[in-house]
């Protein structure tokens, strides 16, 4: 479904009298909200995913070709500039975050933004101008499986997360369940995610006590690597690209979802929301 | 006590203190090694100076020849653990080639296991615990990430520690005459007796609640409170 022709811009601050049909919503909502309606025989296509994580090995057997590849580099003098991904994937794990989106979402666009190997000292600019370029770009879903603990970065990272949230980009960052404050995936901006151990990929609860919002599959998953190869992995991180992938389908199937109204359809239907089936 | 006495008693008392926390790191990788059978765990520690991760403590396969070994800060798994602060289990891990060849030609030994977790302190990322091929145990994946976050903390505390008791022995060793001069004043107060005593331990408190924080890295734990 397009969204609606508006005839007058959208209202501000207010909404005058007379002025209801400007804020007509785009999505026609059923009396009851059911995967089906969600994402049944959606494949993602259309949605452009990002990976912001340590690159991702293009062309690899569970991942497919990727829409484009960029690293955020630091120059000898502390410049920090976009350029295109010559390396791929300096670890594996976000190798492995897209081969788990793409096997949720054969068809969406995967964009790998690399915000690994410029050194630990100064990683936190980096991740913030990656975000940063994600945002601009407009991307649909940005996975990031990933945090700081740093607190000079977390007014910067709020700001985008908010950024992003109103201009129709869900960002999905990993919960931490180690005790120390981190970001950004406290942010009621973000959808933050932790694992369950069930084995079905589309199983996700929904937590009634956040701020972990969500829990995804993250445990025993087979997953992409570098090289080619492949291995089993568990941890937050990897149930996060399970909600991108899910995120992935629902907006396949309703691209004119806000973050809001996304969080929505993925509350009511979350598994342990009664007749989500 | 002269003041090149009290130096000196300073300086083996940093360093015995960083030899205790070393102590502490090799029985944290063993315990970690034992709690979860094992065959082996590590822990690197960050050199952030040039930022670089340090092979700080192992326990059981691989090799003490280890300790001192240094690598890239933000590449490779430990670098992935570090920087994104993020905790992570590996199976098979034997199948990624890149890792199997760089464990091969360091130690000869290629885990198929490995559980990684950051070690944070406060805002800081300190160094990497792992611990490399436990027993399969179906169902416990996430009560092991939990308790491998425990130890994480336990070990974080101690590496903190021990980065503290380098940069005092730093400070001490740079010092010049500056800490040898405040060492000398110590020194002459320990020295006094009865009020005038007092009155110079009060003084040297207050001098030290006053540089708290500032000096905390620079001084080693208990200084100037030998005789409350």
């Amino acid at each position: 479904m397009s969204a609606p022709e508006r005839s007058e811009p959208l209202p501000a601050w207010s909404l005058p009298a007379g002025a209801e049909k400007n804020i007509e919503l785009a999505v026609e909502w059923p009396a009851e909200v059911s995967r089906e309606w969600a994402f049944g025989g959606s494949t993602g296509s259309g949605v452009r995913v990002c990976i912001l994580d340590s690159g991702v090995e293009p062309n690899h057997p569970l991942v497919g070709p990727l829409a484009d590849a960029v690293a955020v580099v630091r120059s000898p003098d502390g410049e920090i500039t976009i350029e295109p991904d010559e390396e791929g994937d300096l670890c594996g794990h976000g190798t492995a975050c897209a081969g788990i989106v793409r096997s949720l979402a054969p068809e969406c666009e995967l964009y790998s933004v690399r915000v690994l190997g410029a050194g630990y000292t100064g990683s936190g600019p980096i991740l913030v101008a990656g975000l940063r370029y994600a945002i601009e770009n407009g991307f649909d879903v940005v996975n990031m499986s990933l945090s700081t603990t740093k607190k000079d970065l977390a007014e910067s990272l709020h700001e985008l997360a908010d950024l992003a949230y109103f201009q129709k980009t869900m960002l999905i960052a990993s919960a931490h369940n180690l005790p120390v404050e981190s970001f950004p995936w406290r942010f009621a901006s973000v959808l933050s995610v932790g694992s369950h151990d069930r084995d079905e990929p589309l199983d996700f609860f929904y937590n009634p006590e956040p701020p972990v919002e969500f829990f995804a599959r993250g445990v025993d998953i087979h997953v992409a690597w570098v090289q080619g190869s492949s291995l089993r992995c568990t941890g937050n991180s990897f149930a996060t690209p399970h909600m991108t992938g899910i995120c992935a389908l629902v907006l396949g199937s309703h691209p004119e979802l806000t973050p809001f109204q996304l969080k929505s359809v993925l509350y009511l239907t979350a598994t342990n929301m009664i007749g989500s089936r | 006590m002269t003041g090149d006495d009290l130096r000196a008693a300073v300086a083996a008392g940093v360093l015995r203190s960083e030899e205790g926390h070393r102590e502490l790191l090799r029985s944290i990788v063993e315990v970690a090694r034992a709690i979860f059978h094992a065959r082996a765990a590590s822990i690197f520690l960050l050199d952030e100076a040039r930022d670089e991760l340090v092979f700080e403590a192992i326990a059981g396969e691989g090799s003490d020849s280890l300790v001192g070994t240094r690598f890239p800060s933000s590449t490779g798994i430990a670098g992935w653990v570090l920087v994104t602060r993020q905790p992570l289990v590996l199976e098979d891990v034997s199948e990624d080639p890149r890792f199997a060849k760089d464990a091969a030609e360091a130690t000869g030994y290629v885990p198929k296991g490995l559980m990684a977790v950051p070690l944070l302190h406060e805002e800081r990322a300190l160094g990497v615990l792992e611990v490399l091929d436990r027993p399969a145990r179906p169902g416990a994946a996430l009560e092991e990430v939990e308790l491998l976050g425990l130890f994480a903390g336990q070990a974080a505390i101690a590496l903190d520690l021990l980065q503290a008791a380098r940069r005092a022995r730093a400070a001490l060793e740079g010092s010049g005459g500056d800490l040898e001069s405040l060492a000398r004043l110590a020194a002459a107060i320990d020295g006094l007796e009865g009020e005038r005593r007092s009155v110079g331990l009060e003084f040297l408190g207050t001098l030290e609640r006053l540089l708290e924080g500032e000096s905390r890295a620079a001084r080693p734990p208990g200084s100037f409170r030998t005789k409350p």
